[in-house]
């Protein structure tokens, strides 16, 4: 059964928009609760949402559109074929994503060592809309932040595959798929961003 | 490529390697297609079992053969396995994997590998999902729409079962994604969008429902895990949250899950019925339309699931409106199937007696389906077993014949072998008459006021529910002829050729079994796929 290797990069795009729309479908399910809850609470929310360390949020922000940057440089690299370059770029992104990982780590310790996480006895006693708000804002950043390994490690892939020659100037469409994948974890973060720390 | 065209093997024996491996790691439409076909398909079965299960406890008022936590199970799993492991993947996954591809022209789909990921997916979910049976607390016993308060605080196996439904919805969604790409790129030359045979249309307007409306119901069940797990409390109303939001969310996706049921169902049966009525398709281009005009109005439905959960007077008029609407393009492809009929030649084989069952049955669960979805009728039989009747009608009368209606006329193709006709008719009268003493014994208890999911109830309604459940065996013995008759002639029936009905559609006009590449050159298309003309059958 061996098929011709046939080479669809039209069918491959097409199928990657669809899955990112799908991406981008999972966490409306997110944002329709925020929307929801914060229609409902809005006192609440407002509070909570002042607590937030915009500081975390922002170098964050920072990082994840830089490592956009990078990601879709590397796609201009690859077709010019700098081989070199396109590694190191891929190399620059995943280092981006490894360091918002950390910084996540670094403000959700904080934020737990405060007693505030989903189910905690703070939260409990608190009022009703502050433990909505906490729960909601752990799992959207969560989900944002496991989608943020896997953009990660699917680059770590791509790149290897350059390495070895298997992507190349006149192959490159998976490189162009796992840059949209990670222009769409950008793009995620671009929405939680203001939702959770700057218009409460 | 060689210039000697070598005669085509058949998919069946051309690796000449037989064994397990060369089907679960084939990456060929085909045997992908069988194994969708038999994992779903014995998924059924054993929903077929539980369900006879559920109408021996409910024959008598009282226990009769299990306890009530024993009861709450059942119904569940009966549920949850229908609906998640055979329904949803089952006709996309076989036939449209089978059928598909052939019928646009194509040698496989746009993704090979990732449909075959699609399978794998779907069988570690129905493993999750079967482990959940047997560890833990036990089998989940929130019934399949996993409501919370409930499904957040019982002390069975749901967050388990929630995982396995979870891994499923991913392999529907890469599904979806791999049949609207294959539909878009890989059409042979001359299969224009005008001339795509209408199961093509339905698998693609069904595609675009499991990409859009799957990914609500991922994040759904990841709430429920979190509810579980975390305590997250989002459902909670005791920390400000609200268990109607979950219901939103829950309806978002299974509404529109419906639809991924019932519309390939719909294009079978535009398929089927042309080719045994002998006369092309009336209102081609409406039916088409019309499987799209479904997909996108049943997405804004959901909320007359939910008319006695508490909403605002102003949505329920308004999701009341929108069910109505959905009815018209229903309607219209009923109407067109029925004018199709019209003045045909009618050859009453087992594939045609299927599909103009499906016809009466799915109009009967349609129309019942109108009394719901009217807010001042639902508020009587919300919950009663009058929807138990309804749903069933539309996804066993409506789907399930459906799908057996595609058994009996697209199997043959893929096997070589033919079932006996005689038998065939005898096994689709038992199950007609049993399925319709069965279900509209429900509908007729629920209209009494008869609850949906009680484990017990009044004497006055002991009656019908006897004769429901004598429904069910009747019902059970024509599957059981059918399933043996049908599987003794794949294996060891008359041959057949290439074309046993005569259809038009291009699956008719390579050899059978087909082989591995389906067509031996790129074929050219230059006619409609209903035009029996042209396409040279007598």
């Amino acid at each position: 059964m061996n098929h011709a290797p046939h080479k669809d990069y039209g069918g491959a795009k097409l199928g990657m928009w669809l899955f990112l729309f799908t991406e981008l479908l999972l966490f409306s399910g997110l944002f329709l609760l925020y929307a929801t809850y914060l229609s409902r609470y809005p006192r609440e929310f407002t509070a909570a949402g002042r607590d937030m360390h915009v500081g975390f949020g922002t170098l964050n922000t920072v990082i994840l559109i830089t490592s956009s940057l990078l990601a879709a440089m590397a796609v201009t690299a690859i077709q010019r074929n700098e081989r070199r370059n396109v590694l190191l770029l891929l190399g620059g992104t995943i280092l981006c994503a490894v360091t918002f990982l950390c910084n996540k780590y670094l403000e959700w310790s904080a934020e737990i060592g405060n007693g505030i996480y989903p189910g905690s006895p703070r939260l409990a006693n608190g009022p009703p809309g502050e433990s909505v708000f906490y729960s909601l804002y752990y799992i959207t950043v969560g989900l944002h932040g496991l989608h943020v390994l896997v953009g990660a490690t699917l680059l770590a892939v791509v790149a290897v595959r350059v390495k070895r020659g298997t992507v190349h100037a006149g192959d490159f469409v998976l490189l162009e798929n796992g840059a949209l994948y990670w222009h769409l974890v950008d793009l995620i973060w671009i929405f939680i961003f203001p939702l959770y720390y700057l218009i409460l | 490529m060689a210039t000697v065209q070598p005669t085509p093997t058949s998919f069946w024996n051309d690796t000449g390697k037989t064994g397990i491996t060369s089907w679960i790691f084939s990456t060929d439409h085909k045997r992908i297609g069988l194994l969708y076909f038999y994992s779903t398909f014995g998924f059924f079965l054993v929903g077929v079992l539980l369900g006879l299960l559920l109408r021996i406890e409910l024959m008598a008022p009282g226990r009769t053969i299990m306890g009530p936590a024993t009861y709450n199970a059942t119904f569940t799993v009966h549920g949850v396995v229908m609906i998640f492991l055979f329904i949803i993947p089952g006709m996309p996954g076989a036939f449209g994997n089978l059928v598909m591809p052939i019928q646009i022209g194509a040698r496989d789909v746009a993704f090979p590998r990732l449909n075959l990921f699609s399978w794998w997916l779907y069988a570690i979910g129905a493993v999750i999902v079967l482990t959940s049976l047997f560890t833990g607390g036990g089998p989940p016993d929130t019934g399949w729409t996993f409501y919370v308060p409930f499904s957040a605080r019982t002390g069975t196996n749901v967050s388990l079962a929630v995982l396995g439904v979870f891994v499923i919805g991913f392999s529907s969604i890469l599904t979806g994604i791999n049949f609207v790409t294959t539909i878009h790129r890989l059409r042979a030359e001359g299969m224009t969008w005008g001339r795509l045979p209408l199961f093509v249309w339905s698998i693609y307007a069904t595609a675009w429902v499991q990409v859009l409306a799957t990914p609500i119901l991922g994040i759904t069940l990841v709430l429920i895990m979190a509810e579980r797990i975390l305590g997250a409390g989002l459902f909670d109303p005791g920390r400000g949250g609200d268990p109607v939001m979950y219901q939103h969310l829950f309806w978002i996706y299974s509404h529109p899950a419906v639809y991924i049921m019932i519309l390939p169902a719909m294009g079978v049966i535009s398929d089927v019925i042309p080719v045994f009525a002998r006369k092309p398709i009336f209102g081609y281009k409406m039916i088409a339309f019309s499987s799209l005009a479904i997909a996108a109005a049943g997405s804004l439905v959901w909320g007359h699931h939910m008319y006695t959960s508490g909403m605002s007077d102003t949505a329920i008029l308004v999701f009341s409106f929108l069910t109505f609407v959905v009815a018209i393009p229903s309607a219209i492809k009923v109407f067109n199937w029925v004018s199709t009929l019209y003045k045909g030649s009618i050859s009453l084989e087992a594939p045609m007696l299927f599909a103009l069952s499906f016809i009466l049955l799915f109009s009967i669960g349609g129309l019942t389906g109108l009394i719901l979805g009217a807010a001042a009728t639902d508020i009587h039989v919300h919950d009663t077993h009058f929807v138990v009747g309804h749903f069933h009608y539309v996804m066993f009368g409506g789907a399930g014949f459906a799908f057996f209606s595609a058994m009996h006329y697209w199997l043959p193709k893929f096997y070589g072998r033919k079932y006996a006709e005689k038998p065939a008719v005898i096994a689709w009268a038992f199950m007609f008459t049993g399925f319709n003493i069965l279900y509209f014994s429900m509908m007729v208890l629920g209209l009494k006021g008869m609850p949906r999911r009680y484990y017990d109830y009044l004497p006055e309604f002991a009656p019908l529910n006897l004769v429901s459940t004598i429904g069910s065996w009747i019902l059970a013995v024509g599957l059981i002829i059918m399933l043996v008759n049908l599987f003794r002639g794949l294996f060891w029936g008359e041959p057949v050729g290439s074309n046993p009905w005569g259809g038009a559609t291009l699956e008719w006009s390579i050899p059978t079994p087909p082989p591995t590449e389906n067509f031996d050159q790129e074929p050219v298309v230059t006619h409609g796929p209903y035009d029996f003309t042209k396409a040279g059958v007598p």
